[in-house]
């Protein structure tokens, strides 16, 4: 219970920070709207490569992948701001007052999932008003967000470990450029059977290809990968709560 | 009088230097970078050299262009940090009070820009040869690519002091660079302009110059002498730097006038 009233505590004050400073705010709203239009606008002839197999065309095969990304980098930018936390001395003061300090990561990664679900309402108001086709029904939908929110937990517990071990905002680099690489190296812009060489061996032992494959098959009614997809974000997630508890073990014993 | 100038622009120029690689991530950072996003972009939209019409069969040679952009971008970046940290510091009041020129300062920190600007490109291009991209101009367009990325850098650095010196702020001159990526972006970046598909889309690139300088550094790697593509690079690079450079010097006596 305590945990609960300390995560809740934390997450207001961040959500608050957040919606009330169109600096940190207008970012993340702003940063995955660009990305689709970019992706989806620029290349949409991507769609006319022989092999391209995705069924609903080429706005469809990038908004499941722009959503991923906003679910991971909204986890970062949380870090970030835990960062900032620390580099303010706040954290401290935190770490002082809080009965249950498990409720400190909880509350960080319950304001991340409140902000990432702000910007994914807004990415997915977007590409439906740009006609982007949807083929699943709603228990698929369903899997793609909880796939997506799985991502945002998973991202901002590896941001809260890296961001609690090293406590500076210089810190942002770590926390951003793994999640990037991450990303990046999954079939972003065509199927991972159009992949070739290297790019192609790095997406297929990369296991957020799996998510990223699982989410356009729920997107296009046809589920594919699901148990793989839903072990990896699990597994990830569980394995960046342990993570950040050490970190917040290694925060409260620098004092 | 002239020997005092140079004098003061090739000491400010090493500091810029000197502070720059006394800071690792400000190298390391622009040059990893782009090349991160080369291998990415290279190796995910290969598939994209089999639509009909496009201009090349290797789209790493058709993406080489981009770093050269990137990396001024970053350069830029570090830069207008930098000299907005002198003006938060107090470095440039007390610059005021010595006989150095005024826009001694900013031909120096630009004179910085110059060498990180030669070293980003010599590296882009030495990778992109590695990597078996061959330039259809030859040497001598190699010398020529490298022209243009430096006076890109140039205008770019210019825009980033503009910044730095109206603001006095490394966060504002840090929060340019969404604004130069959108322009990035929104250019005929990662396809050509006849085959972009989505009417507004193409319409946004064709009036955005940074396609043009794009286009100027790819027709150097996949076409060879393009007259009107280095034409139209050369001049738009020129134009951004004349008005960025304009720019930056008002702010610059605006501010000194100020302190």
């Amino acid at each position: 219970m305590r945990a609960l009233a300390v995560a809740r505590g934390v997450a207001w004050r961040t959500l608050h920070n957040v919606f009330t400073n169109p600096s940190l705010l207008i970012p993340s709203l702003v940063f995955p709207l660009f990305f689709f239009v970019a992706f989806a606008g620029g290349l949409s002839q991507v769609d006319n490569v022989p092999g391209f197999d995705f069924p609903l065309g080429y706005t469809a095969f990038q908004f499941v992948f722009v959503l991923l990304q906003s679910a991971a980098f909204g986890g970062v930018f949380t870090g970030f701001g835990i960062a900032r936390d620390f580099e303010t001395g706040f954290a401290r003061r935190l770490l002082l007052a809080a009965p249950n300090r498990t409720g400190i990561v909880l509350g960080y990664a319950g304001a991340a999932l409140v902000r990432w679900l702000v910007t994914a309402a807004v990415l997915t108001i977007v590409a439906l008003v740009v006609g982007m086709n949807v083929g699943g029904d709603g228990i698929d939908l369903l899997g793609l967000y909880t796939l997506a929110l799985l991502v945002n937990i998973a991202a901002v517990l590896w941001a809260a470990g890296v961001a609690m071990r090293l406590r500076t905002m210089q810190a942002g680099p770590v926390m951003q450029m793994p999640v990037f690489l991450v990303l990046f190296f999954a079939p972003v812009y065509v199927p991972l059977s159009l992949l070739q060489g290297w790019i192609h061996w790095l997406a297929t032992v990369n296991p957020l290809t799996r998510v990223l494959e699982a989410g356009r098959g729920f997107l296009a009614g046809s589920p594919t990968e699901v148990g793989v997809a839903f072990a990896v974000a699990l597994g990830l997630a569980a394995l960046f709560s342990l993570w950040a508890l050490r970190g917040l073990r290694s925060a409260e014993a620098a004092g | 009088m002239s020997n005092v100038f140079a004098g003061q622009v090739l000491t400010l120029a090493q500091r810029s230097v000197v502070r720059t690689v006394r800071q690792p991530a400000n190298i390391v950072f622009p040059l990893v970078f782009p090349l991160l996003l080369l291998a990415v972009n290279a190796g995910g939209l290969e598939a994209a050299t089999r639509l009909p019409g496009f201009p090349t069969d290797s789209f790493v040679a058709f993406a080489l262009a981009i770093p050269f952009i990137q990396g001024a971008l970053f350069a830029t970046m570090n830069a207008g940090t930098d000299l907005a940290r002198d003006i938060q510091t107090g470095f440039l009041n007390r610059l005021a009070l010595t006989p150095m020129r005024a826009i001694a300062l900013l031909t120096g920190q630009l004179g910085g820009i110059v060498a990180m600007g030669v070293i980003q490109s010599l590296v882009y291009l030495g990778v992109g040869l590695a990597v078996g991209v061959r330039l259809e101009s030859g040497p001598a367009g190699g010398l020529v690519l490298v022209g243009l990325a430096v006076l890109i850098s140039i205008g770019f650095g210019a825009l980033g002091a503009f910044a730095a010196l109206r603001t006095g702020s490394g966060e504002a001159v840090q929060s340019l660079f969404p604004v130069f990526f959108v322009f990035l972006f929104l250019s005929s970046m990662a396809m050509p302009r006849n085959l972009i598909e989505i009417d507004w889309f193409r319409a946004v690139a064709t009036v955005n110059p940074v396609s043009y300088l794009i286009e100027a550094i790819r027709s150097l790697i996949i076409v060879g002498w393009d007259g009107e593509a280095l034409a139209l690079g050369f001049g738009f690079a020129f134009a951004i730097t004349v008005v960025a450079v304009a720019l930056a010097s008002m702010a610059l006596r605006t501010r000194l006038a100020r302190s």
